[in-house]
């Protein structure tokens, strides 16, 4: 049979039902190539062999016991039993480390697991380890991890996008068929556009975040990010949904449809006919790169053969959500943040002397990057006495306005609003590091969404100069299941194009044990 | 809006507990500076008469049953603390003396 880390986790599911390969074969081909790869990709901080055939073993078990019960066993088995799942590493795993990219939180051992982690557990899929990230998810690129950026697997230059760029390369790569990501401005669905993969923000409080590293409060969101939107739906389906330990997750139910798109492409293209898309004029932005932009055009133009209704409309506030972003998540950063202070858990500094503030001065100045120090002080000025209503307050009355843009679009009758994802593609290393207002600008297409607390997701639209582009669709609240079957659509309408099946043009390089690690490739490039 | 000068920034450092080096300070005066002036802009809008959003859904009470559950092992979670005495964390002390 072909290698079969190349199948979508679908097609995994139904060899696995089949009986042509067991989980701990598919778990085992998973493993080698992350292990094989990630000296030159990064994209995993720990990968748990032992942990993971054991529970490849379980799902065998299981599967085994179904197939002697019968047809009706079979298909009530979870989708995701026995698949390989990559979490990124703010995700609590019961006695794993939980960094969150942090030195601050290295060698902590979570003492508990999250609700995705629970849920993932109860579905039997087979957690591989845990990805890098932008420390605390803050980035763009997953260089601001204090463990080493992460590569692209298209170009071992590149980042993968950020913060969720590990998780995104493991699944870009073939390492597993899903990851678990978080986005806060964009953290999935960006890292999804440059690693040519599907990545979902779904709607605020769709998803419980017990247990997840909290950057932002109003504004972090769990997804998936895969290969295929089938795959992002049931990944979505399994872990979304009302858990009362995160009093924001909201008791909304989850809708079926997430694990019913259809299998054909033709059936699925159809329901484009007379569905009306928006295209926000304001996301079509000066700093877009040709690629890009004739990439999504395309994507539009093609989503309009179909029978899509294309009208432009406007989003008037757009050009104000990165400054209202920028004061809005450093603030509750700041807050969030003040917890690690080295006296319950974590990196831990007590100088002599017995002054317990030096002691937190020095605690979270070794402890922190120099991104996550620029957000703290952001935060902390934005909330400080005197400032509170020229930044915060006024923020948030911004944050009212963005919202009530989008409100007036899906008022009108829109299914769907269609953009880009990054105004560019996978940029090299260092090419933002030394301006933050570069990389911030990086989001200026998916923060809007997470503002106004919407679902958005990305999902490839082909190729600009062999780098993935990304065509960003985004839903009213609530709309997941809408927003992926348009989604699928769009991989019915463009089931044929040939940039489908290109690979990943870094994975031979990645294959090669002399290939250098990212963190020396990108001090190479500086 | 004024500039943060170089006593602002160490003032906000200390704020929010951040034992920051000269060189990181200068470069933070600088890279701070930049990012303000991307918030000026929101000062082109009027929203006097706006309404500020602290989070996107409306959920209001959200309650759930008073019921006793088990707490996370005491060993687990003082497994993570930099010092312990007993079954305690070892904090530095605030009040000052011995």
């Amino acid at each position: 049979m072909t290698d079969p880390t190349r199948l979508f986790g679908h097609e995994m599911a139904a060899r696995l039902r089949a009986g042509d390969v067991s989980s701990r074969e598919l778990t085992g081909a998973h493993l080698a190539s992350a292990e094989r790869q990630n000296h030159a990709l990064n994209a995993w901080l720990t990968i748990d062999r032992d942990r993971a055939l054991a529970e490849a073993d379980a799902a065998d078990a299981r599967l085994a016991e179904a197939r002697v019960a019968g047809p009706a066993a079979l298909a009530a088995l979870h989708p995701l039993l026995g698949l390989p799942v990559a979490l990124k590493d703010l995700v609590s795993v019961k006695g794993g480390q939980c960094t969150a990219g942090s030195r601050i939180l290295e060698g902590y051992v979570a003492p508990y697991d999250a609700h995705v982690t629970e849920r993932l557990r109860a579905a039997g899929a087979v957690i591989l380890g845990k990805t890098n990230m932008d420390e605390f998810a803050m980035g763009s690129s997953t260089e601001h991890s204090a463990f080493g950026p992460t590569a692209n697997p298209w170009d071992l230059d590149r980042v993968p996008g950020g913060s969720s760029g590990g998780s995104a390369a493991a699944v870009a790569a073939y390492h597993v068929p899903f990851g678990i990501g978080t986005d806060t401005g964009g953290s999935i669905r960006q890292p999804g556009a440059l690693s040519g993969i599907v990545g979902m923000k779904p709607t605020y409080g769709r998803v419980s975040r017990y247990g997840i590293v909290a950057f932002a409060s109003s504004l972090d969101q769990i997804g998936p990010l895969t290969r295929d939107v089938r795959d992002a739906g049931a990944l979505l389906h399994a872990v979304a949904g009302r858990d009362e330990r995160d009093s924001t997750s909201a008791p909304v139910a989850v809708p079926d449809d997430l694990i019913s798109l259809p299998d054909s492409d033709d059936e699925a293209a159809s329901w484009l006919e007379g569905k009306r898309l928006g295209l926000p004029k304001e996301y079509f932005v000066a700093g877009m790169e040709p690629g890009v932009e004739t990439a999504v055009r395309n994507a539009v133009a093609a989503l309009e053969a179909a029978g899509a209704r294309i009208e432009e409309v406007s989003l008037p506030h757009t050009d104000y959500g990165l400054a209202t972003y920028y004061i809005v998540a450093p603030a509750e950063a700041s807050a969030n943040l003040a917890r690690y202070d080295g006296v319950r858990y974590g990196h831990s500094v007590r100088l002599e002397g017995g002054d317990f503030i030096a002691d937190y001065l020095a605690t979270r100045g070794e402890g922190f990057g120099a991104e996550v120090k620029r957000r703290i002080m952001l935060g902390t000025y934005a909330l400080s006495a005197g400032y509170y209503d020229a930044f915060y307050l006024k923020a948030q009355k911004v944050r009212t306005l963005i919202k009530r843009d989008f409100d007036e679009v899906f008022a009108a009758g829109f299914d769907g609003l269609v953009a880009p994802t990054s105004p560019t593609v996978a940029f090299p290393f260092g090419a933002r590091l030394a301006d933050p207002v570069a990389m911030y600008l990086s989001d200026a297409c998916t923060l809007p969404v997470n503002i106004a607390g919407l679902p958005g997701v990305s999902i490839p639209c082909g190729l600009s100069d062999g780098l993935p582009v990304g065509l960003q669709l985004i839903g009213d609240a609530w709309s997941e299941a809408r927003l992926l079957r348009a989604a699928r659509a769009y991989e019915g309408v463009t089931a044929g194009a040939a940039w489908r099946r290109v690979e990943p043009a870094g994975l031979a390089a990645a294959d090669d044990p002399s290939t250098l690690p990212p963190a020396e490739r990108a001090a190479a490039i500086h | 809006m004024a500039g943060l000068t170089r006593s602002d920034v160490e003032h906000v450092a200390y704020l929010a507990r951040l034992g920051l080096s000269a060189a990181e300070l200068d470069v933070l005066e600088g890279q701070l500076n930049h990012i303000l002036d991307q918030y000026a802009k929101l000062a082109e809008l009027d929203t006097s008469a706006i309404p500020p959003t602290a989070q996107t859904i409306e959920l209001e009470n959200i309650l759930r049953d008073d019921v006793v559950t088990p707490s996370l092992p005491v060993e687990a979670v003082l497994g993570n603390a930099p010092a312990r005495s007993g079954d305690f964390v070892l904090v530095p002390p605030i009040l000052g003396g011995e």
